[in-house]
């Protein structure tokens, strides 16, 4: 049947929970020193290069990768309590969570040895900071479009055209972009694609930031004007990206990222409900938590997945619809809860809370946006059903 | 453990195919299927797998039987199996045997008045919508004697049992006590919230197996139906609706198998056990609310008909929503244990899972 849907019961080892304890003492510790502010989303960017490097220094970038490329062949699972612990103390993890998630596990699929053996040791220590170039002004959910080429010169290759929405760039050390080497094919529109690893630092490289609704400027526009790249710096099959994509999505979508975003609103609104709430508002906390359960739940069970070697792409595709969804209205259910819930005599923690569930309002439309929308999920899910 | 791997779900799940085959009962239009059902049922030891073997029953590992729970979801099946099964765990809690037949267990809801059983073990008192209280053989009571809780087993026929069915058309009934004599009685460690987190558990895996179904036969049925001179599975609006009926069919599984694993490992009582239940049945409801939409919104007016087979899994889906607490009872309940802990223990609880 090709309907079946697996989501085993898996519980994290015990080795995993003891790794949650160093974890949260490290952050305890950091949030202590003043690094970042757990109850403040916006804090601690400052901060966000030296967080990195003690990160690295407690061997919790590239935690699943080769000892020999400096990770600490881990599992899977341990990364994900690593990850979820951040997530939810908002740690500024966005020096090194791109290089983590994505694009240290695309080079050591796809990267020549040499690549590998100079770029992955520094991604370790926290020490290099990753951007992802796909879309372009012309594509974005049609990643197929892409226009910005890369052509043939004396021992590598020349790009020209723009990335756009690429969060970070201008903080990143290397991007992995997506270029045209080819024009498609009558029987395969995704044939011509091809991936670089892309030293920032190149010539040629304009980065202009864009602002956005939040307030923050983590937008890019990036122009390439004859950027040179070495031929060893082409990631994977020459015309052939696209081959590359779908075992990595897994991974990136149903991570615990992709429902903790906006926790802070639940966490928030449960501080202001005090003890003894009115049944409404236990109702509400009931439910959310519940739905929140639910879906950790699920992300568990696909890491476990992954760990034992599966590709469990509609499941994962499953997490990130229901999961994006539920961190989006998340601030608005707090919302709408908060205001069921009396004036206290000492309510410093009401305004504070206020400010907090602004930002959530504004980050919200972005999380079924990125990485992916909703209806390209559904259409990955339908797919997956054996609709398409 | 994986339900799918199980040699006793298989054969539970070809037991449902051969005897209680959904438009095979509709066709036949008489109950006939049941009483064969129910004889396999009891030959196999299903009805007892609850039933300690020391007790005479099958024994089986709790999870198991979650996952013969799942299956007969998957089936819509319309006989007393979960309730049964669920008498015997209870009779179990008090090292009481259980007798052939079907049974069920009162009361079926945690805000009933109690039922009060008095020195000599007389039963008192009345429960409302009790699941298949007029197909049952013995009920499982679980009643506040002088001394603390006490599990009464006690004959059908001697209990006053009025007539009802609930939303799935299976039958739900008042059962008044007028001093009865219980067959056996013994006090029991368990309180009447014990039993309504077991049975949450039971109902959410029954859900999560009727969507399991639901979306099966509106993939199928979306890929047959043709309009406008294509496969309806071509329009993008219901590839997205089934898309999202595979999600609420995906939540279910996943936090209504975890809750079995729990009760399971655990047991009923403690932290892990109320989250995980609670969640269970909180967002196994909720699918079945969406997910029952859906299957009926893909499959037009065809799946309206007395004659379809989808009526009998959404409504049931939708009726056991109701036993044993519904969703919002057990939302409060998790959300009062959640402000109690407050934001600080909310996190190291749901990590702790
Ligand atoms: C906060 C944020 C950070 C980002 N960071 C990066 C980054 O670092 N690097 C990077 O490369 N990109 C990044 N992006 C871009 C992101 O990947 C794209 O926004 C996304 O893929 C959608 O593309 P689009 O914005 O062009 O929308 P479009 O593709 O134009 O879509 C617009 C709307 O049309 C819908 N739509 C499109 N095609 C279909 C279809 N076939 N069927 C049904 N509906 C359809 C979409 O679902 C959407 O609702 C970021 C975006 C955000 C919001």
């Amino acid at each position: 049947m090709t309907t079946a849907l697996r989501f085993d019961p898996l519980r994290l080892p015990p080795r995993c929970q003891e790794l949650r304890r160093e974890v949260r003492e490290f952050l305890a510790e950091e949030i202590a020193n003043g690094v970042f502010d757990p109850d403040n989303p916006e804090s601690g960017s400052a901060n966000a290069d030296a967080f990195a490097r003690r990160v690295g220094e407690r061997g919790w970038i590239g935690m699943t990768w080769p000892k020999k490329y400096g990770g600490g062949e881990r599992s899977f699972l341990e990364r994900y309590v690593v990850t979820e612990e951040m997530c939810v103390a908002r740690a500024p993890t966005r020096r090194f969570f791109v290089v983590d998630r994505q694009s240290g596990p695309t080079l050591i699929r796809y990267g020549s040895e040499a690549i590998r053996q100079s770029i992955l040791p520094r991604a370790v220590r926290g020490e290099l900071c990753f951007c992802i170039g796909m879309s372009e002004p012309g594509s974005g959910s049609d990643l197929f479009a892409v226009q910005s080429r890369a052509t043939r010169t004396e021992g590598g290759w020349l790009l020209n055209g723009s990335k756009i929405w690429t969060s970070n760039a201008h903080q990143a050390d290397y991007m992995i972009g997506l270029f045209r080497t080819a024009p498609p094919t009558k029987e395969n529109r995704r044939h011509g694609l091809t991936s670089f690893l892309i030293d920032m630092k190149t010539p040629g490289i304009v980065c202009n930031r864009i602002g956005m609704m939040t307030g923050h400027r983590d937008f890019n526009e990036v122009a390439f004007t004859d950027v040179f790249i070495p031929d060893d710096h082409v990631i994977g099959e020459i015309d052939g990206a696209w081959k590359q994509a779908t075992s990595e999505l897994a991974y990136e979508r149903s991570g615990p990222e992709r429902f903790l975003e906006t926790y802070g609103a639940l966490a928030g609104v449960t501080r202001l409900a005090g003890t003894e709430p009115d049944v409404r508002v236990a109702a509400g906390l009931g439910q959310l938590t519940a739905q929140l359960h639910a879906l950790r739940r699920m992300s568990v069970s696909v890491a476990g997945m992954l760990e034992q070697g599966r590709e469990p792409v509609v499941e994962a595709a499953i997490v990130k619809d229901l999961g994006t969804l539920w961190e989006q209205a998340l601030p608005q259910r707090a919302r709408e809860l908060s205001a069921l819930i009396p004036l206290a005599d000492d309510d410093g923690w009401r305004e504070q809370f206020g400010q907090r569930l602004s930002y959530y309002l504004k980050a919200a439309p972005k999380l079924t946006i990125q990485g992916g929308t909703t209806e390209v999920l559904r259409g990955i899910i339908a797919r997956g059903l054996g609709l398409r | 453990m994986a339900d799918t791997d199980s040699f006793i779900v298989d054969m539970a799940d070809r037991m449902f195919a051969d005897l209680a085959d959904l438009q095979t009962i509709i066709l036949s239009r008489s109950d006939a299927w049941k009483q064969r059902l129910w004889a396999e049922l009891e030959q196999t030891g299903l009805t007892r797998a609850w039933v300690p073997e020391a007790l005479g029953g099958a024994g089986a590992p709790l999870d198991e039987a979650f996952g013969v729970l799942r299956a007969a979801g998957r089936a819509a099946l319309a006989a007393p199996l979960a309730e049964t099964m669920l008498a015997g765990w209870l009779l179990a809690q008090a090292d009481m045997a259980a007798p052939a037949g079907p049974m069920t267990v009162v009361p079926a809801a945690p805000d009933a008045a109690p039922l009060r059983m008095d020195a000599e073990g007389r039963l008192s008192g009345s429960a409302r919508t009790i699941p298949f209280g007029a197909q049952a053989g013995h009920f499982a009571v679980l009643a506040h004697g002088p001394d603390g809780m006490a599990v009464a087993l006690v004959r059908a026929a001697d209990a006053k049992v009025a007539p009802g069915s609930g939303l799935g058309g299976d039958p739900a009934n008042t059962v008044s006590f007028t001093a009865v004599e219980p067959v056996q009685f013994a006090p029991v460690d368990i309180a009447i919230e014990d039993l309504m987190l077991m049975g949450a558990v039971v109902r959410a895996q029954q859900i999560a197996g009727a969507l399991e179904t639901m979306l099966a036969l509106s993939v199928r049925y979306a890929m047959d139906r043709v309009a406008f001179e294509k496969p309806i599975s071509k329009f993008q609006a219901v590839q997205h609706n089934l898309a999202r009926l595979g999600g609420e069919v995906a939540a279910a599984v996943a936090v209504a198998a975890s809750a079995a694993d729990t009760v399971s490992e655990t047991g009923v009582r403690g932290d892990a056990a109320l989250l995980e239940a609670a969640s269970a049945r909180i967002r196994a409801s909720e699918a079945a609310g969406t997910g029952s939409a859906i299957a009926h919104q893909v499959h037009g007016a065809i799946g309206f008909t007395d004659e379809h087979v989808l009526h009998r899994l959404t409504l049931r889906a939708l009726g056991w929503r109701d036993d044993f607490g519904n969703e919002t009872w057990w939302s409060v309940r998790l959300g009062q244990f959640v402000a109690t802990g407050g934001d600080q223990r909310l996190w190291p609880l749901l990590a702790s899972r």
